[in-house]
């Protein structure tokens, strides 16, 4: 007993040296850097001399929350982040469903479709701007070939098509990995339950509603949940498309615009903890449908 | 007889081969679509990479292979010296996410210690943080440190991508393995350290590759920090390049140009993706899907 007491002791101290290094990291880049992003937003700091400030209690958040633009990020933010995983999702599961069935080369296929996730989004933003191009893309020439449009559609100029475009191409740029995340959740549904359905004579569309679904539902909701998380926070799509094109500007974007380009370090910082408190709220109120999805099983 | 059976019989054996065949050439016919709407625009990157002057305009399928863009590209100092930043600056914060991910990963994942589940939760919400909260802070530390506008201070902050990632996969793969292997050496009176670097490191090759390959790519791709930490075009990594090349007016876009630089930063990226695609697809799920 005595033994195992030491023992257990002894670990927790070589646990403590393992784990040292991960914690000095970690205090040091995120932990450290998040307490002063929210200390700073309670003053008011500009970014060229950050020691020279003084106190201004909760102006900042006050400012930032009666700014029509932050008011619009957070709106695009929203709409972004909803319609595209929701696209994702349903391209991903049509997808994933199709990539899990037996075919020649599945192997190679998988691979493949990693191409448009494992590339910077810089680099898929460019490549698409270039195909939707007004006038040389190759998109616009194939719809006025078609005779669909009569003149090229500046898709990336235009105002009210500018933030679909975004979507569409983070659509392209993301769903490889909700396949990957869903494939691996198809994976794990036991062969025998189709067999089982087979013999009694399970219609195929009752077989998907009734099985495969609901148990590729917790893979489907923890990829639903990164994500959302991901989408959150976009940053360089509509940076590298738009710049600070308030049809597309982000909370990210906001922020970063406050703290670098006007360099008011209080103001940023303030807009960076809405953005955190924001996305917290939203991540809270998911894993808590996911847990209640789950409690109910 | 079942009446599943009884429905199983309602057409001939020929329409039930027809059918068959329908299915398959419908299968194929969606793996095609899948394969084309996700590979084109790389394919046409390439295509338009190898075309220069009113080539570039012209909507043919095959690359005119014009290597001009690229000799351009490969003449470009800043071009060439962004890749190289890329490459040290992702291969460095990976090598040190690696080394700290492993013995964290070791002490979370095997040692007898209550707190760790705590460490683990903090882990996983570092790793979904917007990156924009910690931006003033990391602003500071960077210049604590003496690192503006260097390649090394995207190093320190990649850390907060890197590490999160790498710790969480190689904790959940290291309790994945057997515990019985480590029990004889323990009994011999092997140190921790020992059992980590002689015992379970070498079966952890396939794990660490994957996940070394994974922070890889968050590194190389990167783009907040980047833009953010680095001031001149020297010192800039191509994501961020790439993304402030324009040309000196919106209609002499130097496109042909765009395209070759944005084939050579995913080139990398591709083979490596391809060589090792099943380890990524495990890396990936393995701790999406289980944890």
């Amino acid at each position: 007993m005595n033994a195992q007491r030491r023992m257990e002791r002894q670990q927790r101290r070589t646990a403590w040296i393992f784990l040292f290094p991960l914690l000095l990291t970690l205090v040091a880049v995120a932990i450290w850097p998040l307490a002063r992003s929210v200390f700073f937003s309670f003053t008011d700091a500009y970014l060229d001399a950050p020691s020279d400030y003084g106190f201004v209690g909760f102006e900042n958040f006050v400012t930032v929350a009666e700014d029509p633009v932050f008011w619009g990020a957070v709106r695009n933010t929203l709409v972004f982040t909803l319609v595209s995983v929701a696209l994702e999702t349903f391209l991903g599961l049509a997808i994933a469903l199709l990539l899990h069935r037996a075919f020649l080369g599945r192997g190679i296929v998988r691979a493949a479709i990693l191409i448009p996730w494992a590339m910077p989004m810089v680099v898929s933003a460019r490549i698409w701007e270039w195909m939707l191009n007004d006038q040389f893309g190759l998109i616009n020439k194939l719809l006025v070939t078609l005779g669909v449009v009569e003149k090229g559609i500046a898709w990336t100029a235009d105002p009210s098509l500018i933030l679909g475009t975004v979507i569409f191409i983070d659509v392209w740029v993301t769903t490889p990995f909700m396949v990957l995340l869903i494939l691996a959740g198809l994976q794990l549904i036991p062969e025998e339950i189709y067999e089982a359905a087979d013999v009694s004579g399970v219609p195929h569309w009752k077989r998907f509603w009734s099985i495969t679904l609901p148990l590729a539902t917790p893979a489907i909701g923890v990829a639903i949940l990164f994500r959302t998380l991901d989408a959150l926070r976009m940053f360089d799509l509509s940076y590298v498309l738009a710049a600070n094109n308030e049809n597309t500007m982000t909370m990210s974007i906001y922020a970063r615009d406050q703290l670098i380009s006007f360099q008011d370090l209080g103001l940023g910082a303030a807009a960076s903890t809405w953005v955190f408190m924001i996305i917290g709220l939203i991540a809270i109120v998911i894993v808590g449908l996911l847990r209640l999805d789950r409690a109910t099983d | 007889m079942t009446a599943s059976a009884a429905a199983t019989r309602r057409y001939s054996n020929a329409t039930y081969r027809t059918l068959r065949r329908l299915k398959t050439a419908g299968l194929y016919a969606g793996v095609a679509a899948v394969l084309l709407y996700m590979l084109f625009p790389y394919y046409w990157a390439i295509v338009s990479s190898t075309k220069t002057g009113q080539a570039l305009y012209q909507f043919t399928l095959m690359p005119a292979l014009d290597f001009s863009n690229y000799r351009q590209l490969f003449n470009n100092p800043v071009f060439m010296g962004a890749l190289v930043n890329s490459g040290v600056v992702a291969l460095v914060s990976t090598a040190i996410s690696l080394v700290i991910g492993i013995l964290a990963a070791y002490a979370l994942g095997r040692l007898h210690f209550p707190p760790g589940r705590i460490v683990l939760i903090a882990v996983l919400m570092i790793s979904v943080f917007p990156q924009v909260v910690v931006l003033s802070g990391m602003f500071e530390v960077i210049g604590w440190l003496g690192l503006y506008n260097r390649p090394s201070a995207l190093i320190v902050s990649y850390l907060i991508l890197t590490l999160p990632f790498t710790t969480w996969i190689l904790t959940s793969f290291i309790r994945d393995l057997p515990r019985e292997l480590e029990e004889a050496a323990l009994v011999d009176g092997c140190s921790r350290l020992r059992i980590l670097t002689h015992v379970l490191l070498p079966l952890m090759g396939p794990a660490i590759a994957s996940t070394g390959l994974l922070s890889f790519i968050l590194a190389w791709n990167e783009f907040l920090f980047a833009l953010t930490f680095i001031l001149t075009d020297e010192n800039r990594t191509v994501p961020v390049a790439i993304g402030l090349l324009t040309g000196s007016s919106r209609y002499e876009y130097p496109f042909g140009q765009i395209m070759a630089a944005s084939v050579t930063v995913t080139l990398p990226l591709l083979v490596l993706v391809l060589i090792f695609q099943r380890r990524i697809v495990a890396g990936l799920t393995s701790g999406a899907v289980k944890g």
